[in-house]
């Protein structure tokens, strides 16, 4: 049909387009993926596909309007550019409204495409999809089945340009596997997740996706409804990242100038323990939220958020950052299809020493809690209350015991931020790009039978 | 009423070559869904417009079935050649089994829409004088009320659906809501209240619905909450209001009726048809034809007339819900419940509208006759593990009951609970039904539109997720 153009150029061929009085920011994409799902043994599913998608923002006097399509189509384009401008006449003016200008930054520079995602054949992401399978079921008798034994890999472009001069590319793939098997002891079925992620094959640590997930689903065998109490939990790096990314949303620019945060006000002062440092860093290539260029295509940079306990900082991106007569932090977050949100892309935390059993027994006893759910439901972000179903193991006598289920945790964000009186050395980058380890808050109240 | 230059998404005779493309590898079941979503939304906020947005995607997902493998391929180029090139990735991941000639289409490929006001044929001016009219009557309620967000959302999604069995079926789906969240400050901090209206019509949702008392149950949820107490932490017995928690069956059981997770034994209720799993009180439904609710559809992604399934019938199972692939191994008909979030994902067993129907005893009643317990009036999202039946809900306005009274309000938190053992735990059931508000299900990272609903009613025990001993 149309002969496809590299994105850069697209998206410069729009920005010619733009009319005086205009800000136009383009933002474009190309992603390929293909996920592979094994099942009894055989390939149950393969799925793959091509997507594009095509964002176009104009500010005019303080204006904006936005339109999107999953389509890079010429004639899509060219619709989107009048959608945008149509759409802006119904919003109201905001003096600080308009696309980010160059900050002079420089971005680190990072490498993030490694071809060799590239060449990943068929046949590899059956036999991995398969494998995974079946290391689940080799590796305990009780692991009955697997619902999903999955292997997934993408290769991705972006382009962003606008009239302020700002033009960024990028591209890049990963790869990632997740597995979900079934235990089975008697009536009772418990099921057991693990993944892995990462930008190149040999990357992948199956041995350990194949431990975790067996042993997260083997090791809730026989779980029990706890006794409520206020206690001391433990948090799994992966509930520790859900947690910190909810303390974290609270603390973007977005939510602090709209008042919509219990720390708007609280710049400076002591919000946590000094046990923690929390900060954002893209720049750091371990973290598979590494970028080089923030959703405005401004250079990602490092953020301290807390720095043993205090408030250091918020995240910004460039309307926020006028807003609070502040400087953008590079924490633009978006795709095509939306404005520029305010997130976080690589959540970090100094981990403290030592392993798991280090912790366990510095607490002494205590809930060690290896999920949790509802966290969409049981978390409020405005007021700080926080409550959400979890599972995992009893801490007793410095050691882990017997498994528990059907129980929440609650407490306030505030709270527990200031309750945390441990920080394990068990440090690991998660798929999401969060940089955590295991962390223990005191006086939570479990609540149970 | 009729304007019928009504033509399908892609003509017959290109989808019937495609279809011939996607088998050309020997695959024994092959299917084409082809989307055109266009949607539009604006956010009100801090007093105006943020901003206007509208979004389209096109695209087509091919689907070839070789015995229990599927091999699947999507594409945003719905050209002859873009399709065959989708066909033919398609079909290079299910090859063998037998040669089978797709059976020739049948249906029209084409269907009208069943809004009477079709969002986009309304002025934006409307919809922001909509927002502003939402936004001042929530503002005006209290004083207490400092923020205001109102969104408003539509969306059509057209879809057509064919498949080597000879369906050639199209749905013309429109949806429109509108959403009003409120902060109140007060000494103790600040607290929210939402309310939503959203239906599966157009424009003339404003017609049947006042924004205005809407936004005023937005900002007196927010202002009673400030005074709320912490929720106390253990096990009580919980009455909920009628429409405000159709989601916990959605969560306790209706996840664990999806013949998918049945299938591979992922469900605390395999191999239970026949058996008593509920109360007798309890009568489970699961319904995609339904009037206008948000889970409303014609048919589902994969062509198959929605209908109305009775799931648990007087508390004994009846049936688990069913896709395509499902009830074609297991040799029945499928119940309409396979859908997908988009061309771009596979199809799989999702729910649309699940509520329990009326049993005959008044609301009134049923918290009189509650000595010491938790009163919720509106759940907000829930989670549930299907293996093990535990599923949590979050409470998004509650209160005491004390002595057979409604007292004091209370934060926010989530109760948490085992589907299987919930469901025997029903110990009376209002006469009183009503749907709540629209939903998104997620599962396995697709979301669809769904609804629920429930008369008021109580749960011997649930453990509260409070803080308060």
């Amino acid at each position: 049909m149309t002969q496809k153009l590299e994105l850069p150029d697209l998206a410069a061929n729009l920005i010619a387009g733009a009319r005086d009085n205009e800000q136009v920011e383009i933002c474009v994409s190309r992603n390929r993926s293909t996920t592979v799902k094994a099942y009894s043994g055989q390939v149950e599913s393969v799925r793959s596909g091509l997507s594009e998608a095509a964002g176009i923002r104009v500010v005019v006097d303080g204006r904006q309007g936005f339109a999107s399509a999953g389509s890079l189509d010429h004639q899509v384009l060219n619709q989107l550019l009048d959608e945008a401008r149509e759409n802006l006449n119904f919003a109201e003016p905001d003096p600080y409204q308009g696309i980010a200008a160059p900050d002079g930054v420089i971005p680190p520079n990072l490498d993030l495409s490694d071809p060799t995602i590239l060449q990943i054949t068929e046949d590899q992401r059956s036999t991995v999809a398969i494998e995974l399978e079946q290391r689940c079921l080799d590796s305990d008798p009780r692991v009955k089945s697997v619902r999903s034994a999955a292997w997934s890999d993408g290769w991705g472009e972006f382009a962003l340009a606008s009239t302020s001069g700002i033009s960024v590319y990028s591209e890049g793939g990963s790869c990632s596997v997740g597995v979900q098997p079934l235990a089975v002891d008697g009536d009772e079925t418990q099921i057991g997740y693990a993944g892995d992620a990462a930008r190149r094959t040999d990357l992948l640590d199956l041995d350990r996706v194949v431990s975790e997930a067996v042993e997260g689903a083997t090791g809730m065998l026989g779980a029990t409804k706890p006794e409520s109490k206020q206690l001391t939990v433990v948090f799994e790096p992966s509930v520790a990242a859900a947690f910190l990314g909810t303390i974290a949303g609270a603390l973007t620019g977005d939510r602090v100038i709209k008042g919509r945060s219990p720390f708007a006000d609280r710049l400076g002062e002591k919000i946590a323990s000094s046990e923690l440092v929390l900060f954002d860093d893209p720049t750091n290539i371990e973290s598979l939220g590494a970028d080089n260029h923030d959703g405005e295509g401004l250079a990602t940079r490092k953020n301290t958020l807390i720095d043993a306990g205090i408030l250091s900082g918020f995240l910004h991106n460039s309307y926020t950052a006028r807003r609070a007569e502040a400087q953008s932090t590079g924490s633009a977050v978006r795709g095509p299809r939306s404005t520029p949100g305010v997130g976080i892309h690589a959540l970090c935390m100094t981990p403290g020493t030592g392993d798991r059993n280090d912790l366990f027994a510095q607490i002494g006893s205590g809930v060690f809690v290896r999920g949790v759910n509802g966290l969409h439901s049981g978390v409020n972000p405005v007021s700080g209350d926080f409550s959400v179903g979890a599972y995992g193991q009893h801490i007793k006598d410095g050691a882990l015991g017997a498994p528990f289920r059907e129980a929440t945790i609650a407490s306030t964000l505030q709270r527990m931020l200031l309750d945390i009186v441990a920080i394990g050395g068990d440090f690991e980058f998660l798929p999401s790009g969060s940089g955590v380890a295991s962390m223990a808050i005191a006086d939570v109240a479990l609540s149970g039978t | 009423m009729s304007m019928n230059v009504n033509s399908p998404l892609v003509d017959r005779e290109i989808i019937q070559n495609v279809l011939s493309t996607a088998m050309s590898n020997g695959g024994e079941w092959a299917e084409v869904f082809v989307e055109d979503r266009q949607s539009g939304a604006a956010e009100y906020d801090e007093n105006r417009v943020e901003a206007m947005v509208s979004s389209r995607d096109l695209g087509a997902g091919i689907r070839v079935t070789v015995g229990d493998a599927t091999g699947f391929a999507h594409t945003s180029d719905i050209s002859p050649t873009g399709l065959n090139e989708a066909a033919q990735a398609a079909a290079a991941a299910a090859r063998g089994g037998a040669q089978i000639t797709p059976i020739a289409l049948r249906g029209s490929g084409t269907a009208e829409s069943r809004a009477k006001i079709l969002p986009e044929s309304v002025p934006k001016a409307r919809k922001v004088e909509l927002l502003q009219k939402t936004d001042a009557a929530a503002r005006e309620q209290d004083s207490a009320i400092t923020q205001v967000t109102v969104r408003y959302s539509e969306g059509r999604r057209k879809v057509l659906v064919a498949n080597t069995d000879g369906v050639f079926e199209a749905d013309d789906q429109t949806r429109t809501l509108l959403s009003v969240n409120c902060v109140a400050s007060g000494d103790q901090g600040l607290q929210t209240g939402r309310e939503t209206v959203g239906y599966t019509v157009g424009f003339e949702l404003f017609d049947d619905h006042d924004v205005e008392s809407m936004a005023q149950r937005a900002a007196r949820r927010a202002i009673t909450k400030l005074a709320a107490r912490p929720a106390p932490s253990g096990q009580l017995p919980v009455v909920i209001e009628r429409g405000g928690g159709g989601v916990l069956f959605h969560e306790a059981c209706g996840h664990g009726l999806e013949a998918d997770l049945v299938n591979k034994g992922a469900s605390v209720f395999r191999d239970r048809i026949g058996e008593l799993v509920a109360a007798p009180s309890v009568t489970l439904v699961d319904d995609g034809t339904m009037g206008v609710e948000w889970g409303t559809i014609a048919i589902d992604d994969e062509g198959c007339p929605t209908q109305k399934n009775v799931l648990i019938e007087d508390g004994v199972l009846t049936d688990y819900m069913w896709d395509h692939l499902r009830s074609r191994s297991a040799g029945r008909p499928a119940s309409g419940n396979g859908r997908r979030q988009s061309y771009q994902h596979l199809p799989m067993v999702r729910m649309t509208n699940t509520y329990v129907t009326n049993g005959d005893v008044e609301p009134q009643d049923i918290i009189s006759d509650t000595q010491n317990g938790i009163y919720v009036a509106q759940l907000g999202g829930g989670q549930v593990n299907t293996a093990t039946g535990d599923f949590v809900f979050g409470m998004t306005e509650a209160y005491l009951i004390e002595n057979g009274e409604i007292t004091a309000p209370l934060r926010e938190g989530n109760l948490i609970g085992n589907g299987p053992d919930v469901l025997q735990n029903i110990e009376v059931v209002g006469n009183d039904f009503a749907m709540g508000s629209p939903g998104t299900c997620g599962k396995d990272g697709q979301g669809v539109p769904v609804g629920d609903g429930q008369p008021t009613l109580r749960v011997a025990a649930l453990t509260i997720g409070g803080t308060a001993s």
